[in-house]
């Protein structure tokens, strides 16, 4: 890419910039095109659309605004960016929302032809920010985005509905020039997703080129900055990954590595819906979908499926994961595989349906009826919850055993940069049907359904069709072994621990759990799930001013790794962060009878690592 | 009036899958009513019309021609349900109301296995009412066996969704208010491809029921009135026993006019309204009456709707549609996609997008 510098550039290490506006602005696509070009750049960034949770929110109000934010950096980028840098808001309602995530001394690119009586009065603005001195100590870089954008498109002589869509490609254009990213890639990518409207093409490459030349010609905008490629990341090949797309990777990898026929039910939920959107498009892997008419269908289809020889997996949010959890239980008593998605959001009851949370995992753990213990996993990255999948359903299958795989929104919205992994390293499953009867009944061969495997405890898994296996399998408790309905006192007793003990084994599972930093310490913090980003860069930042901070990241929860009390005694203390109001900390209580701290944060949004790091200082200098 | 074993062959259609195995692949004898009993004691009260529904089908199974290992029960929650443990093929007793939405995962998943999904009125009717009704519209090629007793029996005796109004039970000493479910109304109100309804005591009748309901290539319900003896006994007995039957029950079939009472009355359409009229008294002849149609949804209508005491009860088969059904038009969609996309390749997908080296 050739750059005509005429501007002085200012190298920096990391950057987060915030696209704010109307949710009919397009500050999604404008966020997730940036996102490619600073991709290309080779930098590492991570990202965080932020959207209301009303299809089309009243134009200009404050719930309308719709954001997007990166923070891309030459170093390891493991957040979204504590404060931002640049703000570009659309509106005034989007300043007024996300000022307060402006880092002090930030600048503020703003559409000051959106900032009329009418447009601040929806904004619920009594002054204009411009006068009242609420803006000082920021850089103000007032940009009549609308007026220019008009221009621009002047001679195609559209409408002004059209040419206000376009405003957006102006700003992104003007972004690209001010942090050196190659505008090409963004021409190419307008070009291939309107291949079919040649004028849409022209209009928005016209505006998009003539935003970054207002960089090159404006006198309000002094320096450009220059992000140098990281050198940190691995080598490889690469895609920018979200959470919900990967997990239907992960199950287009099962489908292909395992000898396993896949089918996916889910009913849309928010925002688990994506996952059912992507993977209905993986016929051709083999995966069936059903759009199940409630929750409880959902479930229900992927057990029957299970039942039938074909892995059940079903995804939703954390008001299905409690519509689901009767059927869970039946899948615990029958020892069905069986793989359950929860991305959760913040709850309860509905909740706040677009924003992050963890609060489900004590539900995940405990929220059924009876003593019905299950597989839990949570995913730590967007490109985490590929691996995680393809680990939920390789259990399930291998202990016929239902998996709860957490997620969250901030996963599932969120995106990284994803070395595509080779498919050859994917530990593959083994046929796991059984073919032959394995007991004798009065000389004559035949099937008993719960007789168990020696190493894992898992019953047998026969596919209807077998001839010679045929058995009946259900809800009431079963005699071990043979698998006859059983009111037996004693054998009750002793299935419930057998299934405690069958999900326990799945610890031969978990490999070592790696420690960021030294395995002995003052403090080790412990998270699990969608944190990971936000507690590595504190923990990392405070081991390079010289703190005896380390930090594990949990991804699979029940049972919980086998190394952990060891790991546990080289720490004097222990910080659970979670956003929550406390779960995993009781677990490890209940579990390890140490004294970890909570550390919450309930708001709908992900940690900052200055929180982390806040609350680390705290604990050690005390 | 019922000529049982003679029942037209609108829809038949072998279903998908469909294999014999009459002699047993697996090395058995010849497949009899026994070959499908299990070990299991019985645990239904003794006298209960579950027996009968148990043993008509077992007695039909040899005649399908589906061995043992491509057959599946599947139930939900009640006495009905404990039906899959006695079938000696694959069974599984589910969770309550949800029979439906296993089925649905299992056929779609397994569209070669022949599935029979046992329910009650509760269970289908009550809890499970939303799985039925979207099983129903969906079409998937199983076979509901509704076994209507009009009570709770398994959680001893309080009223069910199909009891009638006024109904003294556990729950309601003063008396049930809720308007009862008809059953065949509401599989037709669903678009039900397959409605029929027969009576536990009744075994050819139910035996022929089955035969057709097992031939027709979608979801096939059929409404068993079932009889209760330890908390609704008798509920039926106006339709069964044969002091009453002649008179209070009207057995349909597909091209035969509408007769009933020894073929001294028949119904008649006035209008939209299906008439009782004496071919005795009335002047009027078996012309006059109704020949049913089962291919009509009108006609089902009218008929299922027949559902007082001014009226004789209908038996038999009300509809039949032939409509593609669900896991049939899964299959097709996904050898679509796969002869126009190709088998997937997972590298290609996971390399898909804008990708970038890092060196
Ligand atoms: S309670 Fe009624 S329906 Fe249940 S087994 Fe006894 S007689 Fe049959």
């Amino acid at each position: 890419m050739e750059l005509a510098i005429q501007k002085p550039v200012t190298s920096l290490d990391e950057v987060t910039i915030l696209f704010a506006g109307d949710s009919g602005d397009g500050m999604q696509l404008t966020g997730t095109q940036f996102t490619l070009a600073t991709a290309l750049a080779l930098n590492d960034l991570a990202t965080l659309p932020d959207f209301p949770a009303e299809i089309r929110a009243p134009q200009g109000t404050t719930y309308g605004v719709s954001a997007f934010q990166i923070h891309f950096g030459s170093k390891d980028i493991h957040t979204p960016g504590d404060d931002v840098n640049l703000l570009v808001a659309m509106n005034p309602a989007a300043l007024k929302v996300n000022l307060h995530r402006v880092r002090k001394g930030g600048t503020l690119l703003v559409n000051s032809d959106a900032f009329g009586k009418r447009d601040l009065d929806l904004a619920k603005y009594t002054e204009n920010p411009f006068e009242n001195g609420s803006l000082d100590g920021f850089q103000v870089i007032k940009v009549p985005f609308t007026t220019l954008t008009y221009e621009a498109l002047k001679p195609y002589g559209l409408d002004k509905k059209t040419m206000d869509r376009t405003k957006n490609m102006f700003a992104l254009g003007l972004c690209l020039w001010m942090y050196s990213r190659p505008i090409e890639p963004i021409q190419k990518l307008i070009a291939q997703k309107f291949a079919k409207k040649p004028q849409i093409v022209e209009i928005n490459t016209t505006v998009l080129q003539k935003g970054w030349n207002y960089g090159e010609t404006t006198e309000a905008i002094a320096v450009r900055y220059l992000v140098k490629p990281s050198s940190q990341l691995p080598k490889g090949t690469y895609r920018s990954i979200h959470g919900n797309e990967a997990i239907a990777l992960g199950l287009a990898a099962v489908a292909d590595r395992g000898d396993l026929d896949v089918l996916y039910a889910s009913y849309p939920i928010t925002p688990a819906s994506d996952i059912l959107h992507q993977v209905s498009g993986l016929k051709h892997f083999g995966i069936k979908t059903v759009q199940a008419e409630d929750e409880i269908a959902a479930v229900g289809a992927a057990i029957g499926a299970s039942f039938g020889g074909v892995l059940g997996v079903t995804g939703t949010s954390g008001p299905g994961l409690a519509l689901k959890m009767e059927a869970i239980g039946l899948a615990v008593m029958t020892e069905l595989p069986l793989v359950v998605v929860d991305v959760q959001r913040g709850g309860p009851s509905t909740g706040l349906p677009t924003k992050t949370e963890q609060a489900d995992l004590l539900q995940a753990m405990y929220g059924r009826n009876g003593e019905a213990p299950v597989c839990v996993l949570a995913a730590s990255t967007p490109g985490d919850c590929f691996y995680m999948t393809y680990e939920a359903c390789r259990i399930a299958s291998k202990y016929m055993t239902p998996v709860i795989l957490l997620t969250d929104g901030y996963l599932a919205n969120g995106a990284e940069p994803w070395l595509i992994p080779d498919v050859e390293t994917l530990r593959p499953f083994a046929s796991p049907f059984v073919t032959e009867p394995n007991a004798m009944v009065n000389n004559k061969a035949t099937f008993h359904p719960y007789v168990r495997d020696s190493e894992t405890l898992a019953r047998p898994w026969a596919k209807p069709g077998t001839p010679g296996l045929e058995h009946r399998i259900g809800g009431i408790e079963k005699a071990d072994g043979v698998g006859n309905v059983s009111y037996d006192p004693d054998n009750h007793h002793f299935m419930v621990k057998r299934r405690a003990e069958k999900v326990q084994r799945i610890q031969q599972e978990i490999p070592t759990t790696d420690i960021l930093g030294d395995p002995s310490g003052e403090l080790l913090v412990v998270g699990w799930g969608g944190t990971r980003g936000a507690i590595e860069a504190a923990v990392s930042n405070l081991r390079e001013k010289g703190l005896r901070v380390s930090a594990i990241h949990l991804r699979h929860l029940n049972p919980l790794p086998p190394d952990l009390s060891d790991i546990f005694k080289g720490f004097r203390q222990y910080l659970v962060p979670e956003l929550n109001n406390g779960q995993l900390v009781r677990v490890l209580r209940d579990q390890y009878l140490l004294n970890f701290i909570p550390y919450d944060k309930i708001q709908g949004q992900p940690f900052k690592s200055s929180e982390i790091e806040g609350k680390i200082l705290e604990m050690v200098s005390s | 009036m019922q000529e049982n074993g003679k029942m037209p062959t609108l829809s038949e259609k072998p279903p998908v899958g469909r294999i014999f195995g009459g002699d047993g692949e697996n090395g058995e004898a010849k497949l009899t009513a026994s070959s499908f009993k299990t070990d299991q004691d019985i645990r239904w009260c003794p006298g209960c019309g579950d027996y009968s529904i148990l043993a008509q089908t077992q007695r039909i199974m040899p005649d399908l021609g589906i061995p043992r290992e491509k057959t599946v029960f599947l139930s939900g929650i009640g006495c009905s349900s404990r039906f899959p443990y006695y079938m000696n093929t694959y069974g599984f007793h589910s969770i309550h109301g949800r029979a439906p939405a296993f089925a649905t995962g299992l056929k779609t998943a397994r569209p070669e296995l022949d599935v029979w999904l046992i329910t009650g009125d509760g269970d289908a009717l009550s809890i499970g009412g939303n799985h039925l009704i979207h099983l129903l519209r969906r079409n998937l090629n199983i076979q509901v066996l509704l076994f209507n007793n009009q009570i709770y029996g398994l959680t001893k005796g309080q009223y069910s969704p199909t009891s009638e109004q006024g109904k003294v039970t556990k729950s309601t000493p003063y008396g049930s208010l809720d308007h009862p479910f008809n059953p065949s109304a509401v599989a037709l109100g669903a678009d039900g491809t397959f409605v029929a309804r027969s009576l536990d005591r009744d075994p050819k009748h139910m035996q022929a029921m089955l035969k057709r309901a097992h031939a027709h290539a979608g979801t096939s319900l059929v409404e068993v009135y079932q009889n209760c003896n330890i908390f609704n006994d008798g509920a039926f007995f106006e339709f069964t026993e044969s002091a009453s039957k002649p008179f209070r029950s009207l057995f349909v079939e597909h091209g035969k006019p509408l007769l009933f009472e020894n073929g001294k009355k028949g119904i008649r359409l006035e209008g939209l309204k299906p008439v009782v009229v004496s071919l005795e008294e009335d002047g009027f002849s078996v012309d006059d009456c109704i020949v049913y149609d089962e291919t009509s949804r009108e006609l089902a209508t009218i008929i299922t709707r027949m559902f007082d005491a001014t009226m004789p009860r209908p038996f038999g088969v009300f509809y039949v549609e032939n409509r593609p059904t669900y896991d049939q038009q899964v299959a097709e969609q996904m050898e679509e996609v796969l002869q126009k996309r190709g088998k997937g390749s997972l590298a290609s997908l996971l390399n898909s997008g804008d990708t970038w080296e890092v060196q």
